[in-house]
């Protein structure tokens, strides 16, 4: 092992001369990114410990508990000045409650330097593929949409309790997914009539990357119940997947959800 | 030329590191290696799920899955020599018992209803039992052995005892190259055993491979189960896209108003979890009643009727339970039938009267 260790040593040491090059540019510095997934009620964290606990005010005026967040987001990009654009192409599942895949790093390395980041919230038409996705098709029982609904995946699943108008306290399912409309409900195998693609990109602005750098993603839950729809839980708190023109108000007031916070850079 | 020698060089390094990443392990002087065993992953599993989860220190071997099914149907595991696995997980019952309670060796009666066994190795999130207590199949094996109203034995008697029956040490040896018994490879063979209890080919699958077709009322039944106004079975209990039929995640499902069994959180202690069961897989439901982990349904009309109009609220019920204040859903007759229809194409014969799988 000893002879092994040294031969690579000196292997490395004469690559390392190969460039030993006053007239040699500075090497480009390839890196990957890091992005940490964090949820806020209009900017007050939200903790596991909140969940269940914690009552928040929507701005319809409904005392209501979180349950379940769950939220899927891909294809982060970082496009540079000459436009040059890196997309890894992959996803990420976020548990905002359990904290599973909070932190994420996509499947490729930049050179470091200035770069406009964005990402999709769900998953685009180009990648919402039905069945395509065995790791998704396993996840909380299975991220997959029914067929009559149009396939393909949930963007997220958001749950809770709620006080209702006659005051009673009731389960919410803020279920958002592509848009379908159907020419009857219930939904069944030949009443799909339309789909529309409700997901959202999101731009982060730009940021200087180095190696080590990593970007938080903020969600402010209480947006997607406030601008520009004022969302009545008395109304709308339950069967939405099937329902066009409430999906196409989550795309609405999808729009400014995401936020970028801290850039941070890592040792 | 030196670079050929760097590559020779890399080349027995990794043959090196690979040697010592052997998948089997087994005492070197015994001279015998098990026989690898590969699982038949039915075709939509393999096209739709993760592989199978089968532990790096535990790999499937032919002698050890001959060893892990003696094991369970053996009652020497127990005290008194009067049980064994196979007693409160028969195969007839998807490895469930059709009575609501278990008895253990001495008559104590439990408080929760055995749970079928079958697809195993896709439980992904490793929480296995009603309550998620144990966290792999391996450990989960260590509990009924010594649980006083079960098999009330003790993991050294029970050592002692398959060493001294015929044909145990020779069966250790050769699954794991040591004839003496120990309580750790005891749980690797039964574990081994369940990992190969696959169920994959009822009407449902061949319906999905385009090999069957449904009738107008299991169709309905599927429309039903998938539509969030009415079943929305799917949340917990899984869609075409995962043939497990279940999310092998934990509810409270509506059952009781106030909570005397904790579930989850008698194990976390979070009283946000008090209540929570696992979600019972759908697979072969028509042979594993009685139903809910304290097997209070008899019948699959009366699960149905729970969801429907016999929701009751309690803290910790899932949002996903639908107006409770009503009882539930309300389903019309016509789509309780279709739904139990559709259940019932659930029913694997293959995977239940498998000769691999019985005593």
């Amino acid at each position: 092992m000893k002879k092994i260790a040294l031969m690579l040593a000196i292997g490395f040491a004469f690559v390392a001369c190969d460039n030993d090059d006053d007239t040699t540019p500075t090497p480009v510095v390839n890196t990957d990114v890091n992005f940490t997934f964090t949820q806020n009620w209009d900017g007050a964290d939200i903790q596991n410990s909140d969940y269940e606990t914690t009552t928040y005010t929507n701005a319809n005026g409904e005392v209501l508990t979180l349950s379940k967040l769950v939220y899927l987001i891909s294809d982060v990009t970082f496009t540079n000045a000459d436009g040059d654009v890196f997309d890894a192409g992959d996803y990420n599942l976020i548990d905002a409650r359990t904290g599973s895949n909070a932190s994420f790093t996509p499947n490729i390395e930049i050179p470091e330097g200035d770069y406009t980041v964005t990402f999709t919230y769900g998953f685009d038409d180009e990648d919402n593929i039905d069945l395509a996705y065995n790791d998704l098709n396993s996840s909380d029982g299975s991220w997959s949409v029914p067929a009559p609904l149009g396939g393909g995946y949930h963007y997220m699943r958001l749950e809770g309790k709620y006080i209702n108008a006659t005051n009673d306290e009731t389960a919410f399912q803020f279920h958002n997914v592509r848009a379908n409309r159907h020419s009857s409900l219930p939904p069944g195998p030949n009443t799909l009539v339309e789909l529309q693609d409700t997901s959202i990109e999101v731009n982060l602005g730009q940021v200087s990357i180095v190696e080590g750098t990593s970007i938080e993603v903020k969600m402010n839950v209480a947006e997607w119940l406030k601008n520009p729809n004022q969302w009545d839980l008395n109304v709308l708190f339950t069967v939405l997947m099937p329902n066009f023109d409430a999906q196409i108000m989550m795309n609405e007031n999808g729009q400014n959800v995401f936020s970028r916070g801290a850039v941070t850079v890592n040792p | 030329m030196k670079l050929k020698g760097h590559i020779l060089l890399l080349f027995i390094a990794i043959c090196v590191a690979s040697c010592n990443t052997d998948s089997v392990t087994v005492d070197p002087n015994s001279g015998y290696v098990p026989t690898p065993l590969t699982l038949e992953v039915p075709q939509l599993f393999e096209e739709r799920i993760l592989p199978p989860v089968i532990p790096e220190d535990n790999p499937l071997t032919e002698e050890g899955v001959a060893l892990g099914k003696k094991l369970f149907f053996d009652p020497a595991l127990s005290l008194n020599g009067s049980q064994a696995c196979a007693d409160c997980h028969r195969p007839e019952n998807a490895f469930t018992d059709p009575r609501q309670f278990s008895v253990g060796i001495d008559g104590s009666v439990g408080t929760r209803n055995s749970m079928p066994l079958q697809n195993l190795a896709f439980n992904f999130p490793e929480k296995f039992f009603w309550d998620g207590r144990s966290i792999s199949l391996e450990a989960q094996i260590f509990e009924p052995v010594v649980n006083p109203i079960e098999m009330n034995n003790t993991w050294p008697n029970v050592e002692n005892t398959l060493q001294e029956i015929e044909g145990y040490p020779l069966m250790f040896e050769r699954a794991f190259g040591s004839s003496t018994v120990d309580s750790i490879n005891v749980s690797k063979a039964i574990a081994q055993f369940l990992r190969t209890l696959i169920s994959g080919n009822a009407k449902i699958d061949r319906f999905l491979l385009g090999q069957e077709e449904l009738t107008p009322s299991e169709a309905n039944g599927l429309a039903v189960f998938l539509d969030e106004g009415r079943g929305d079975c799917f949340h917990c209990h899984g869609l075409p896209a995962n043939p497990l039929w279940t999310d092998n995640a934990f509810h409270n499902n509506g059952l009781d108003e106030i909570i005397t069994d904790r579930g989850l959180g008698g194990i976390s202690g979070d009283p946000r979890e008090f209540g929570l069961f696992k979600s019972g897989t759908l697979r072969n439901i028509e042979f594993t009643a009685p139903y809910m982990h304290d097997g209070r349904f008899a019948t699959i009309e009366e699960v149905i009727n729970h969801y429907s109009e016999g929701l009751v609220f309690s803290k910790t019920i899932d949002p996903l339970m639908k107006k409770v204040g009503e009882g539930g859903v309300q389903l019309s007759e016509e789509d309780k039938a279709d739904l139990k229809a559709f259940l019932l194409t659930f029913s694997d014969l293959e995977f239940i009267n498998n000769p691999d799988f019985q005593n």
